[in-house]
């Protein structure tokens, strides 16, 4: 590799790349994401690898495993460039045909395509899926086109010319400016404009300083930013080098949890990539601007995604929020002001200085401007990774986007925000999702978790769950969460335990107050929003347990019992023979019984009823009914109807 | 060194720059109250029990003041319903794991802390840490630290660091807002930890 040292070189060197390449010479690109990955990408990559090779086709095609492109659902994807032709589900079995169809004779495998699960219609085109469709993808399209190891693709597509331009053309405070304008918002959570945090730093007088990314990506279900660093490294690496040139820092941090050994790789990789060329070291393109970049490995603890608690770690101590009011962008890392911003607000960065803050303002609402990327999971049929414009409302994304609840079941809830986000119910569904409105609805936009929640989600046990994490990961340090939560766990495994009591809903009430208003980080603050917010849009659901012991949604193990419908019941012995404990009774011709005393509960029976009989029922908050007699149970060919 | 002038429950107070708001009420004889907090220490903020509105033109909140440094015009009310709601609920919850401390059942008293309100988990730490940054910062041993996070974050020494400091020491025992035996306690337990001798053969 050869040392760039002026942005006239760069330029000189990506028409290079662009002419080896050809702007028709067919691409493969195979989403090498983790989710791709465990649906078996790393086999279709080797196996188009050989049959590319078998058929003489090395000097005419270009494979390469790429970023994820967020189509998690449905992988592994595949798409062919130039024509973006997008094949779904792909495997090694069908990569010959691949080959010899699309690659040799331009033809489409329609097999392989998206059907429109609603119309039947078949999307040949990444554009033309429902999916992609309604997004606004301004980051995350790029992941599929690039290798994220070989920097070479990213020049490709016009990486690093942001950083050239504000190299070559554009003071400090232009820089700082032109983000203040964008008025982009941190995506980590916190949601303080970037711009005002970077023109802080700047400002402050001391002459060291950091700029950092927190890749600490924590939230359960979340996996954007592990999808951008993975996917498109560099991308995060220019917005970083921006900032440390922007507010006048040397020094740049990556903290990247080790459960992301990918993203650790990745970014490495290209840390030694964009050294080689010269985009981080000394005098960078030739404009005296220096700077190194330090990848530092999280520990596991989801605290230090909180800010203060981060650099602490960064500076070798047990990760722990500081207490002190005082902002890490005047006071941070070793004292010194310290810029941190997530992935995806890094991610940003480039793209507004290459296209400008007016480009970036044109999409989202007043307040909350851009782009956001969101990890939709749970009770959704497209599960994945999407990037809409800020504003769009929550029903779209689920529907429009996400194709709704699979299985026929109703929508019940989606929580938003992480482990101390909230649940927003259906009749916000067409809630405008931003920073503040999100706020304003009891949750948060954290970093962009999406959890749907269908009618089988029993929502006092959703904040029992994520309570029950927060304990885990509070960092102990303050009374407020740390015994507050301790508390509140309590109360709430009580609840779904059938052990509620009046006034219970009080004191978790009482104990998310001073939570909310003496912990001392954002950890603590947030916390209680899990049963603030469950508790605001479905009382009833915590007044059925603890009143009446009921389980609306026939979720929580011990307010259920399970019951077998003489009347349903064929006696097809499928549920007798798979009781792990022998609790069903029952023989041929003789309708099964459940023994209560036996039972374990563990809803075998009330899966592998096959659906025509749907014989085994849940009950909750009354009781079982009384056997039948013996009699009663030997089943006559009925001619009933007859 | 400059002087600043704040408002603390009324009284006008004179302060100096960088003096928090805990140490500035001390000096005028306003007491609040405290667990975690020593003059010879960083401020941890850790028990929250010194919390205090404070007011800075017309936007105020609730902040610690062991923390939280003075600046010009702030009017800083030490005690309302709020702050005595939230000093109940700290001290009931810290009731549940050191019923006995004759600190903490001081306080509750004086802000009519129910003792028996959650249910006992005598553990005894109240986690407020004085005695693992006293090791830290007065003795420079870290003889004793906090292991683990979250609800199971707990004290434990360090034997081998121990066996060799501790029993010329004791300073820390008698800073256990708890009780010193507690100390005492958590010493000796790490101690016989680390003595093979100590060990007893596991229950059959």
């Amino acid at each position: 590799m050869t040392q760039i040292n002026s942005p006239a070189e760069l330029e000189e060197f990506r028409q290079e790349i662009l002419s080896r390449r050809g702007p028709d010479m067919p691409c493969l690109s195979i989403c090498a994401g983790a989710g791709c990955m465990a649906f078996g990408a790393g086999e279709v990559i080797a196996a188009f690898n050989a049959e590319i090779e078998k058929q003489g086709l090395q000097a005419d095609v270009d494979t390469k495993g790429t970023g994820c492109p967020g189509f998690c659902e449905r992988g592994p994807v595949v798409v062919i460039y130039p024509d973006e032709i997008c094949y779904l589900q792909v495997t090694p079995e069908d990569v010959p045909e691949i080959v010899s169809q699309t690659i040799r004779k331009k033809k489409v495998v329609d097999r392989l395509l998206y059907v429109d699960p609603n119309t039947g219609e078949k999307a040949t085109y990444e554009s033309d899926i429902p999916f992609y469709k309604n997004q606004k993808r301004n980051i995350i399209s790029s992941n599929i086109k690039i290798d994220p190891k070989t920097i070479d693709d990213y020049l490709a597509i016009d990486g690093y010319s942001a950083l050239a331009k504000v190299l070559s053309g554009m003071s400090p405070e232009e820089v700082v400016e032109e983000v203040k304008k964008s008025n982009i918002r941190g995506r980590g959570g916190g949601g303080f404009p970037a711009g005002r945090k970077w023109e802080g730093s700047r400002n402050a007088p001391d002459k060291t300083k950091y700029v950092i990314v927190n890749a600490d990506e924590g939230d359960p279900g979340a996996f954007m930013d592990r999808a951008l660093l993975e996917g498109n490294p560099h991308l995060i690496l220019e917005g970083l080098i921006i900032g440390g040139y922007a507010i006048g820092a040397h020094e740049g941090y990556i903290y990247v949890r080790q459960e992301y050994p990918l993203a650790v790789e990745n970014v490495n990789i290209a840390i030694n990539q964009a050294e080689a060329y010269g985009f981080i070291g000394e005098n960078i393109l030739g404009s005296g601007f220096d700077f190194k970049v330090i990848v530092h490995k999280g520990a596991g603890a989801f605290v230090c995604g909180e800010s203060t608690a981060l650099m602490t770690a960064l500076e070798g101590r047990a990760g722990e929020p500081r207490p002190k009011y005082i902002r890490s962008n005047i006071k941070g890392l070793w004292s010194k002001p310290s810029v941190l911003n997530n992935v995806e607000t890094w991610a940003n960065v480039p793209l507004i200085i290459n296209k400008g803050a007016d480009w970036f303002t044109q999409f989202g609402t007043e307040k909350s401007k851009g782009t956001k990327i969101f990890s939709l999971v749970g009770k959704i049929a497209n599960t994945g990774l999407v990037e809409v414009p800020m504003g769009m409302t929550l029903r779209d994304i689920i529907y429009n986007i996400g194709g709704g609840i699979p299985g026929g079941k109703k929508f019940k809830a989606v929580q938003t925000g992480g482990p101390s986000g909230g649940c927003i119910p259906e009749n916000l569904l067409d809630l405008e999702v931003g920073f503040d409105e999100l706020t304003k609805a009891g949750s948060m936009m954290g970093s962009g978790g999406m959890i749907v929640m269908d009618e089988d989600t029993c929502m006092v046990d959703v904040a029992r769950y994520f309570i029950d994490f927060l304990t885990d990961e509070s960092c102990g340090k303050c009374v407020p969460c740390r015994e507050g939560l301790r508390q509140m766990l309590k109360v709430l495994t009580n609840i779904t335990e059938g052990n509620g009591k009046e006034g219970d809903i009080e004191l978790l009430e009482e104990l998310s107050e001073v939570a909310g208003d003496a912990s001392l980080c954002a950890l603590g603050t947030s916390a209680p929003n899990p049963f603030l917010s469950t508790v605001r849009y479905f009382r009833d659901e915590y007044e059925a347990h603890i009143k009446e012991k009921r389980c609306p949604a026939l979720s929580c193990k011990e307010l259920i019992t399970y019951h077998i419908d003489p009347e349903k019941c064929v006696a097809c012995m499928i549920c007798f023979r798979k009781c792990p404990v022998d609790a069903i009774d029952g023989a041929k011709k003789k309708i099964h019984v459940i023994d209560q005393d036996i039972c374990t509960k563990c809803s075998t029976c009330f899966e592998v009823c096959p659906s025509r009989f749907s014989a085994v029922q849940k009950i909750s908050g009354a009781p079982v009914p009384p056997p039948i007699s013996e009699e009663e149970r030997t089943i006559t060919r009925k001619s009933k109807a007859k | 060194m400059s002087d600043i002038l704040v408002k603390i429950d009324g009284k006008e107070v004179e302060a100096s720059e960088g003096m928090t708001v805990l140490g500035a009420a001390q000096s005028a004889g306003i007491s609040i109250p405290t667990l975690c907090h020593h003059e010879k220490l960083e401020p941890f903020g850790g028990c929250r029990l010194c919390i205090v509105n404070v007011q800075v033109g017309d936007w105020s909140k609730h902040v610690v003041s062991c923390v939280y440094t003075v600046e010009e015009n702030l009017v800083v009310s030490t005690r309302s319903e709020k702050i005595d709601q939230i000093r109940k609920m700290i001290l009931e919850l810290q009731l549940a794991h050191a019923p006995d401390s004759p600190q903490l059942l001081e306080f509750a008293e004086e802000y009519g802390a129910e003792k028996d309100r959650f249910e006992k988990e005598a553990s005894f730490c109240i986690h407020c840490g004085l005695c693992v940054r006293y090791c830290d910062e007065v003795k420079k041993k870290n003889a004793v630290g906090f292991v683990d996070r979250g609800i199971r974050k707990e004290i434990s020494f360090i034997p081998e660091i121990a066996a060799k400091e501790c029993w010329g020491c004791k300073e820390c025992f008698e800073l256990c807002p708890t009780e010193a035996l507690q100390a005492a306690y958590v010493l000796a337990e790490s101690l016989i930890a680390a003595t093979p001798s100590f060990k007893t053969e596991p229950e059959k």
